[in-house]
């Protein structure tokens, strides 16, 4: 299916097969992983974060002057969607104790939790339920399970792969919970991967220093989040608001939030919802397209959450940093920047040049071989191109077959199989051209290990929110993460909302963003939450009159 | 691939004609077309279910299914997008169920009217038994339900197109939970962590890590044992 350009060096990789499957049989690392300085050499090289123009001080707000990545100040530099003098808050459309915003895996932990708790529960979510990164996930899910683990590995690799910056409490919490979060995913039936005594199966991961890996085949999101959204569905005392966005949350006059206001995508319509706690979890922000790379992320992944909390006078963190997937798509340009999960490595996948030569560490931190695979493919010039243009390197799949017999990948990795066989490329007997894409929003809301915002009333958890990975998040420490922190968002939300009275409402901060956003001279047609990106051609929105807009509904 | 000229292709959008670019993707064509997608889109990435599409091919009475995201446009090709598919989605006490055929009986008793015509294997776009794995709840193999019906994306096309009104999907859905809860082998190793992490086990030393110099860190970091195996 490979056109004929590309054959040649599709022999190359063919010819060095059976002498890395060799050296990778002997169980050693097939490549050297890296030291700290090189490692800091090909980041600073090569990767999108270090370049000049990747950031910029924000001009306003709770982090003012801070540098943040330029896409991300872009986004918290803009006008409201709407007008608060033109918005009546006094008759609020629903009034409830604990307000979730988002409903993927993190909104439904927490959605479980809260319910479970005695109050009453909004769950209130962009498009449908579960449509979301949570169900994305392929690789798997990290928790210490074997013998040879513990929590306290898993705390040194996380802090370590996050370069040191994570706040450690919520590292703490990450793993300390992470085991009992599998258990408590068990009990409501998720099937994880085991082995015929029924361990649960572990495969290494980039980063990690012991295999931790669990997985439910390559579907491993789908398996959580769907089991998730039917236990949700299960509990009708649950109110679920589908296709309805957040477009500002509501305070009240003592300073707290107290809800927020939503648009109705398919009527367009605004509604109130009055809380008494709000849990932000809304999800990342990949469908901004950060420096114009394509992304992993589903399509209502616009980084709305950290819009709504920076008005409400939340404090970010960590959003200098972007998490790049090494192995995104290239070919065939049908599924460019689509996700080749990291479970590829983990299985023994290799990275080679277009010679077919190794030249990195399969598992190292997703930063690190990012910046490796694009240094291979522009400065030392091996990459691979295809015939649209596009450049990449192998990722030699056959050598998986190869180390775990045959069948394996038909048995693990169904989804990327299934992905490529619908455009006629074999991942059994084919290698596949990979570059890194947008995947991740490393940071987020700064939230403390009850989830609390800086904010009163705002609780946020899952990828929305910040401190939990630093500048890194290794693979399978998000589905974690937006379990063990969806929980207990969802607990510390409810407790809060049992003591709270909510005052009378307000939207005077949304006045005081309008007119600090004046005072920049931002152009008027910027406006966020983003909400939807936007994938009309030029020739065609100049005949919906509608040159302006830019991933925005009008 | 991409030519200096694109060539186009028509697709035929509820009885109407637009020229896209070929190659495209059922989801892009639209959007290339000028649609706003604010329902039959989620993930584009075939893992969420929400773009289900129904189309004829031309020239090809046949009726097929795909997902939006992932089925390339053919020149004359007439599309339908299918966002929702109606169901209800009954609650239960999955603590209070049994893993055979009698917790269907009672949740979701229609299933048992499946006419075996295989009508619903035929238009899974993720090519699943799904005849197979409803006869297999009727049987009461829930293991086999289960894992044939493991890579369901919950699309809906296959209860579009049953005859017997089955909803495929939501038995599938509750086949697996109860696989895992019940069928699924225990998981010594995990409820001996969780034990342990209980007793404090591990407190101490995550402890010692969170009050860690930075320089301290980094060195212990760097020179931990890296096991792949
Ligand atoms: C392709 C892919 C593969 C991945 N693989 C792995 C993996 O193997 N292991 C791992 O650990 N992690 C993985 N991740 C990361 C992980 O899946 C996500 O980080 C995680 O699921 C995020 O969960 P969440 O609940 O925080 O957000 P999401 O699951 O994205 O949910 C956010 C929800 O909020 C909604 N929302 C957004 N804005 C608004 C608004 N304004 N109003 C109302 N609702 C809104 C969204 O529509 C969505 O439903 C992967 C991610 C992707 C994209
Ligand atoms: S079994 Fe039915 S709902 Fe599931 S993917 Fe196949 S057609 Fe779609
Ligand atoms: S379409 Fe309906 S009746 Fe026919 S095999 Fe499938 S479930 Fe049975």
């Amino acid at each position: 299916m490979y056109p004929e350009s590309m054959q040649e060096s599709i022999r190359k990789v063919e010819a060095t097969r059976a002498k890395r499957v060799q050296v990778a049989k002997a169980g050693q690392p097939i490549v050297k992983p890296m030291s700290d300085e090189e490692r800091q050499d090909v980041l600073k090289r090569f990767h999108p974060d270090y370049q000049d123009d990747a950031r910029r001080p924000v001009r306003w707000g709770p982090n003012e002057s801070e540098p943040l990545t330029a896409d991300v100040a872009d986004v918290l530099e803009t006008y409201p969607r709407i007008v608060p003098e033109r918005y009546d808050l006094s008759n609020p459309d629903f009034q409830t104790d604990v307000l979730i915003i988002g409903a993927g895996s993190a909104g439904f932990s927490a959605a479980l939790l809260a319910q479970q708790a005695g109050v009453k529960v909004t769950l209130a979510t962009k498009l449908r339920l579960g449509d979301a990164n949570s169900m994305m996930a392929q690789g798997g899910i990290q928790a210490a399970v074997r013998e040879d683990d513990s929590p306290a590995i898993h705390y040194l690799d996380v802090i370590g792969g996050g370069h040191f910056d994570n706040k450690p409490e919520l590292v703490q919490a990450l793993v300390s919970e992470a085991p009992g979060a599998i258990a408590w995913l068990r009990q409501l039936g998720v099937m994880f991967d085991q082995d015929d005594e029924g361990k649960l199966k572990t495969k290494p991961g980039g980063g990690t220093s012991r295999p931790r890996m669990l997985s439910a085949r390559d579907y491993t999101g789908a398996a959580i989040c769907r089991t998730l959204r039917d236990e949700v569905q299960n509990h009708k005392d649950i109110d679920v608001l589908e296709h309805m966005s957040a477009v500002e949350l509501i305070k009240d006059t003592k300073g707290a939030v107290a809800g927020a206001v939503f648009y109705h995508l398919l009527t367009r319509e605004h509604y109130t919802v009055r809380a008494k706690a709000t849990i932000l979890a809304t999800g990342g922000f990949g469908r901004l397209h950060i420096k114009n790379f394509e992304t992993t992320n589903h399509y209502g992944a616009t980084g709305d959450g950290l819009v709504l909390a920076y008005r409400v006078g939340a404090k970010l963190a960590f959003m200098d940093s972007v998490q790049y997937h090494p192995t995104g798509a290239v070919f065939p340009p049908q599924i460019l920047g689509f996700l080749c999960t990291e479970k590829l490595r983990g299985m023994g996948g290799q990275p080679v040049n277009a010679n077919g030569d190794l030249f990195v560490y399969p598992l190292e931190p997703r930063d690190v071989e990012s910046a490796s695979f694009i240094r291979e493919a522009t400065e030392r010039g091996n990459g691979v191109k295809t015939p649209s243009g596009h450049v990449g390197v192998w990722l030699d799949t056959p050598v998986i077959e190869i180390l775990n017999g045959k069948g394996a990948i038909e048995k693990n990795l169904p989804a990327m199989l299934r992905q490529y066989k619908r455009f006629d490329v074999d991942i059994r007997t084919e290698p596949i051209i990979v570059y890194p894409t947008l995947h991740y929003q490393n940071g987020g809301v700064e939230i403390d290990a009850t989830t609390a915002t800086s904010v009163p009333g705002l609780f946020a958890a899952g990828e929305v929110s910040g401190g939990v990975h630093g500048r890194n998040r290794l693979m399978g420490n998000s589905q974690l993460d937006i379990i063990v922190f969806g929980r207990r968002a969802g607990m510390h939300a409810a407790e809060y909302a049992k003591k709270t009275q909510v005052g009378d409402l307000t939207l005077e901060h949304v006045n005081q963003v309008i007119e600090t956003i004046e005072a920049l001279n931002v152009p008027r047609e910027k406006i966020s939450p983003v909400m939807l990106p936007d994938y009309i051609p030029e020739h065609v929105k100049k005949r919906q009159l509608d040159t302006v807009r830019k991933g925005n509904i009008v | 691939m991409m030519a200096t000229e694109t060539k186009m292709v028509s697709m035929v959008v509820m009885g109407e004609s637009f020229r896209v670019p070929e190659g495209s993707t059922i989801m892009s064509a639209l959007e290339y077309s000028g649609f706003q997608l604010t329902t039959g889109v989620g993930c584009r990435e075939g893992y969420c279910g929400a773009c289900g599409t129904l189309y004829r091919e031309h020239g090809d009475y046949k009726l097929k299914g795909g997902l939006a995201c992932q089925t390339v446009v053919s020149d004359g090709m007439h599309i339908a997008q299918i966002p929702f598919v109606p169901a209800d989605k009954p609650s239960y006490d999955l603590e209070e169920l049994t893993p055979d055929e009698d917790s269907f009986k009672k949740i979701y008793p229609e299933i048992f009217r499946c006419v075996a015509c295989n009508t619903c294997t035929k238009i899974c776009p993720q090519d699943i038994q799904v005849m197979d794995y409803i006869q297999c709840i009727m049987r009461g193999d829930i293991a086999t339900a289960a894992d044939l019906s493991f890579d369901c994306l919950r699309c809906g096309l296959c209860a579009l197109r049953c005859p017997a009104e089955l909803v495929q999907y939501n038995a599938a859905t509750l086949a697996r939970r109860l696989y895992g809860r019940y069928l699924a082998k225990p998981a010594v190793r995990l409820d001996r962590m969780v034990e342990d992490i209980k007793a404090g086990k591990y407190d101490e030393e995550i402890e010692s890590l969170k009050t860690m110099e930075h320089e301290e860190l980094k060195d212990r970091y760097y020179k931990r044992e890296v096991r792949t195996k």
